[in-house]
């Protein structure tokens, strides 16, 4: 136990590594503005899977209103970068979009998650579209036109920090004592209740910090693209977020980072081919769920194969 | 002082009264039997100790450092906290989660670090996260579990399984244990093995203890009172040996005396 252990280092390595190598790419000319976009939406996909994933995969809360707390976070995020357009603003503008959102998913949260399942599913996908009708009927959000010329200050390295940041946090919770809370109330809530455990209080803690890191997300998503408008953040919008999670498995915070990075570098590849896009997409997501139903990962982590190989210590954390 | 009074206690469920005017005292250090035929309300009972149902009427109070709390209308978490543990008539184990895992997250009401800590790993995470280890596997220990504790509760036999919730129990430090059937679908070998296992944890750990149970082999030896639940109401109480030979409690279980009408005859 400790901080240092080989798992960590590898970790560590791995992280600088992928950095470096992305790095060095782009000083030799060799990725493009193109390929840069797509590591882009792959940094912030795998934020918001990654959350999502604490929530729904975790917590056991089923939630489709992901997207209204990406919202959030960009429209603050770019509001406060339109008044102070410097690297502070942008920090301050993506901390704020997470806090408003977290504060959201509190309020949100309190009333809705005594609902179960389905119908949880139903109400923060109502939540959702409130939120999105909200923004499109505002006068400081700009309405349905947006806000444009946001000031890009979000770059590659400001992407690749908040993504490390959002899984290390997530997964740390998870391997703590309020994180295996909250996975109690997915395996039984009635039982983790009797065990001294707060359904409530934990259920709503898995939605705030959830939201937290989607605000970060769609607030890195603002200054990124430079341009909001209500309808990015639609209903297809939370389910793009969803497959993800499911396809690399619930409650596999690997499996969502592999997701997300297999279904965006997916669905760029997939723009040349408009007419079939969908279909081929749709198809893929089939035959991987015939073959993989519990995700690519299930519920397995990377760290648990890299602990087996290191002499086997198994599970300890 | 008891430490748990339960007075005039009764539940309905619309139409039905599950519950009914029940009194049951326990003191300090007792080790009571709950038994009565099937649907008799004994569950329900639990649940209305431990908040999972609101009671319809009548008082169920704790003593807590001398003075007594209701615990009526307090959320389960509320009540575990105060000191009561259950086990689970169907087990009702972390299927999916470990051994460890299951004995840890009822460790959670104890844990001395907080958000910061947990998001981050720093200051207290690691020492309390070894406290909790080096006490789950001291209570895994009891029995003889700590070489399973990398295991999925789901994978562990039956009887393993029974005993876990019991240690799961134990891990959230009650002063009240309550059990619902321990020993259903066990053998007579390990009844007894189990029967040990409850005197001694009682011993070691200072418990007070309700249980219910339909194996009178186990009931009848190690418990000191017993209280015979049927339709809802308490129609006996007192030590095994009255319970025995009680002509109401013998009614209950077998049916109204039958050979009543041949007496004539014989």
């Amino acid at each position: 136990m400790g901080m240092i252990t080989k798992k960590n280092i590898l970790i560590l390595l791995s992280i600088v590594a992928t950095f470096a190598v992305v790095q060095v790419l782009r000083t030799m000319n060799i990725l493009t503005n193109f390929h840069e976009i797509t590591l882009a939406l792959i940094c912030i996909n795998i934020i918001l899977a990654v959350s999502l994933n604490l929530i729904t995969g975790f917590t056991g809360q089923f939630s489709l209103g992901h997207a209204g707390f990406m919202s959030i976070g960009a429209y603050t995020c770019a509001l406060i970068l339109l008044k102070y357009p410097t690297m502070w603003g942008f920090l301050a503008g993506i901390i704020a979009g997470g806090i408003a959102s977290a504060l959201v998913g509190i309020i949100i949260g309190l009333p809705t998650l005594r609902l179960k399942g389905d119908y949880l599913a139903i109400a923060t996908l109502g939540m959702a579209e409130i939120i999105r009708v909200i923004f499109l009927n505002i006068e400081i959000t700009g309405g349905a036109a947006g806000l444009a010329s946001i000031p890009r200050i979000a770059n590659w390295f400001w992407m690749f920090f908040f993504a490390v940041i959002s899984v290390v946090f997530i997964n740390n919770f998870i391997k703590s004592s309020p994180g295996r809370a909250c996975i109690s109330i997915r395996e039984d809530e009635i039982a983790a209740e009797s065990m001294g455990i707060n359904s409530t209080k934990y259920k709503v803690m898995s939605f705030a910090i959830g939201a937290f890191f989607a605000g970060i997300g769609g607030g890195l998503y603002a200054s990124y693209f430079f341009f909001l408008k209500p309808n990015l953040f639609g209903f297809l919008k939370s389910i793009d977020m969803l497959v993800i999670v499911v396809l690399g498995g619930l409650g596999s915070l690997t499996g969502s980072v592999v997701a997300a990075v297999l279904l965006t570098l997916l669905t760029t590849f997939l723009q040349q081919f408009t007419a079939v896009r969908m279909i081929l997409y749709a198809l893929l997501l089939v035959v991987i769920m015939i073959f993989r139903p519990k995700g690519i990962m299930g519920t397995s982590e990377i760290t648990d194969l890299l602990g087996r190989i290191g002499r086997g210590k198994g599970r300890v954390e | 002082m008891a430490l748990l009074s339960i007075e005039k206690l009764t539940k309905s469920f619309g139409g039905l009264t599950a519950v009914s005017n029940v009194d049951i005292l326990i003191d300090k250090g007792e080790l009571i039997g709950l038994i009565g035929p099937n649907g008799a309300g004994k569950t329900t009972v639990f649940n209305l100790i431990t908040g999972v149902y609101a009671p319809s009427y009548g008082t169920i109070e704790l003593e807590v450092d001398g003075k007594l709390v209701s615990l009526a209308k307090k959320k389960p978490y509320r009540v575990t906290k105060l000191g009561i543990a259950r086990t689970f008539q169907n087990i009702r184990l972390f299927k999916d989660l470990s051994v460890l895992d299951n004995v840890r997250i009822a460790m959670h009401q104890r844990v001395g670090y907080g958000m910061p800590a947990a998001l981050t790993h720093f200051g207290r995470y690691f020492s309390e996260e070894k406290r909790l280890v080096a006490e789950a596997e001291a209570l895994l220990d009891v029995f003889k579990l700590t070489e399973k504790k990398d295991e999925l509760a789901k994978n562990l036999p039956y009887g393993e399984q029974r005993h876990l919730e019991i240690v799961r129990a134990m891990a959230t430090k009650p002063r009240l244990l309550l059990l619902d059937e321990p020993a259903a679908g066990m053998n007579p070998n390990e009844t007894a093995a189990l029967t040990a296992m409850i005197a001694k944890l009682r011993h070691d750990y200072d418990l007070t203890i309700l249980l219910i149970e339909h194996d009178m082999s186990l009931v009848m030896k190690i418990c000191e009172r017993i209280y015979v639940l049927d339709y809802g109401v308490v129609i006996s109480e007192g030590a095994p040996d009255k319970i025995r030979s009680d002509s109401r409690v013998i009614e209950a279980y077998l049916g109204e005396d039958v050979s009543a009408p041949q007496d004539g005859e014989a």
